[in-house]
């Protein structure tokens, strides 16, 4: 069987190998309910700030999940806190509140 | 007496057989293997709530007390005589059917065709229905002391037409999240993960359980088809996929993978079933029924009937549905055909 592609490594690649998650550990245990997410992009779709610049809840979470912190509080720092995606969210998560934690656990 | 032969003595089988006896017909179990119970037999606990396979099976047994059933016994030979069935098995038994019933179930997809899985060339890579028999007996080699990784692929053989099944198996998504459960059980320390294409967690109760994995068991879920699977010098496993949400290819090195094998029609039922010209569908392989709405345990050819996974995946609660939906089917055919 051929190892096709397996010498290559992409710098954009997620390597769960070196993932370093001490952090999203402390996440999980301020914020658990950030484990429901299931990726349905509600969040991202009614986001206010997200019409303007780039800003995604369900993005920022599967950065976290992915060791890309920066990424994460990239796409939350535009973020106005007006609490739309908690209103829409379908498994019920405080976004608003866990944008905070993020944000405290992060920078 | 009216006489019903019944093939195969797996959970639809044995419920069939129970009722039909229950309703005052002679019924003739068949069962090709040493043991009834079929695939039953070889699971732990089960979806959604995690009962014990091993009670469900001895609740059954002790219900088909009464009926006639062989073990270790095949239909050697099934032919149409007039409006019966002469069924002629290998033990010597004949019997003239007044109706035959395809309880036939299904195989499980042999996971060694999908070569990029590795599933008997790496050392570490079972299938879901292997990790059922170790949390029965706990002896597998393959299975190390304690894993830091575990990786369940999806869809081993289902949605998949090179594989030559198109169809979507239905079960192995809720198997793989209770099993992605169980294993965190055991092994509390190791990290989860499932790799899917869509969870399809359709049944009451299902959502609940993919649920509590993320949040009781913080079992992770990566959208993306696995692509291949190496063996490291280590004999871990290196996986590749996408993670589609991200649109990024990732990579991860685990030490145990299990493989949700889907199911395939049961190649002993078609043997069966093709001597009197019942035959599998062309989509699927699965038995064709006489429509597929209204009629599902009927077969095109009068006298036929199926209950359970011989017509296409299907949980346990719907194959004891299809079992009793057969033996009512059954009755009314007969108290039809007599009154002509
Ligand atoms: C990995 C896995 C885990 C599962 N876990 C669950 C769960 O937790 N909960 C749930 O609801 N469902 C579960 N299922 C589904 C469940 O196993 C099936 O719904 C059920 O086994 C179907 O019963 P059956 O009697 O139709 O077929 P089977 O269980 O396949 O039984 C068929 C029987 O017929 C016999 N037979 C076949 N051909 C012949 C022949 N020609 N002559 C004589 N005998 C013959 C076979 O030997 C077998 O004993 C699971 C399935 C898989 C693959
Ligand atoms: S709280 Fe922030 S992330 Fe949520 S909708 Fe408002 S701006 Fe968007
Ligand atoms: S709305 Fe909720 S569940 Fe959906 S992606 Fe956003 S955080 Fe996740
Ligand atoms: S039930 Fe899930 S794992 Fe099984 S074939 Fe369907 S989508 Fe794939």
């Amino acid at each position: 069987m051929g190892k096709f592609g397996f010498a290559l490594s992409p710098s954009s690649r997620i390597n769960l190998d070196t993932l370093d998650n001490v952090k999203f550990a402390h996440l999980i245990e301020i914020e658990p309910d950030v484990l429901k997410c299931m990726a349905c992009g509600s969040c991202t779709a009614s986001c206010t700030a997200g019409k303007f610049v780039k800003t995604s809840m369900r993005s920022a979470i599967l950065a976290l999940q992915n060791g890309r912190n920066e990424e994460a509080i990239s796409l939350l720092k535009s973020c106005l806190l007006c609490g739309k995606c908690t209103m829409v969210c379908p498994r019920a998560i405080n976004t608003r509140h866990l944008i905070i934690s993020i944000l405290k656990v992060y920078q | 007496m009216k006489n019903i032969v019944v093939i195969g003595g797996g959970p639809s089988g044995m419920e069939a057989s129970a009722q039909l006896h229950k309703m005052g017909y002679n019924v003739i179990l068949v069962e090709k293997s040493p043991a009834l119970g079929g695939h039953l037999a070889k699971w732990d606990r089960l979806f959604p709530q995690g009962v014990h396979a091993g009670n469900i099976l001895e609740g059954m047994i002790s219900n088909i007390n009464g009926v006639k059933y062989f073990l270790n016994a095949n239909v050697q030979s099934i032919n149409a005589l007039g409006k019966s069935y002469n069924v002629i098995l290998d033990n010597g038994i004949t019997v003239l059917a007044d109706a035959v019933l395809f309880a036939t179930g299904f195989d499980l997809f042999k996971a060694e065709k999908k070569e990029e899985y590795g599933y008997g060339i790496y050392e570490h890579v079972i299938t879901n229905a292997d990790l059922e028999n170790w949390f029965r007996t706990k002896n597998d080699q393959r299975i190390v002391e304690n894993p830091k990784r575990i990786g369940f692929v999806h869809c081993v053989g289902s949605r998949d037409e090179k594989a030559g099944n198109r169809y979507c198996s239905k079960v192995c998504c809720a198997t793989a999240v209770k099993q992605a459960c169980e294993i965190k059980q055991e092994f509390p320390g190791a990290e989860v993960f499932c790799f899917y294409m869509d969870l399809r967690m359709f049944g009451r109760g299902y959502e609940d359980l993919y649920l509590s994995a993320q949040k009781e068991y913080g079992v992770r879920f990566i959208r993306g088809r696995v692509s291949e699977v190496a063996e490291n010098i280590n004999k871990e496993l290196v996986v590749k996929a996408e993670d589609t949400l991200s649109g990024k290819p990732l990579k991860v090195t685990i030490d145990l993978l299990v493989l949700m094998s889907g199911m395939q029609n049961c190649s002993a039922g078609v043997k069966v079933a093709g001597q009197i010209g019942v035959a599998g569908m062309e989509n699927d392989g699965f038995f064709e029924t006489k429509d597929s709405i209204y009629s599902l345990q009927q077969a095109l050819k009068p006298g036929v009937f199926f209950a359970g996974a011989c017509t296409g995946p299907k949980t346990l609660p719907d194959s004891l549905h299809e079992a009793r939906a057969a033996a009512l089917a059954i009755h009314t055919y007969l108290q039809a055909r007599d009154h002509q």
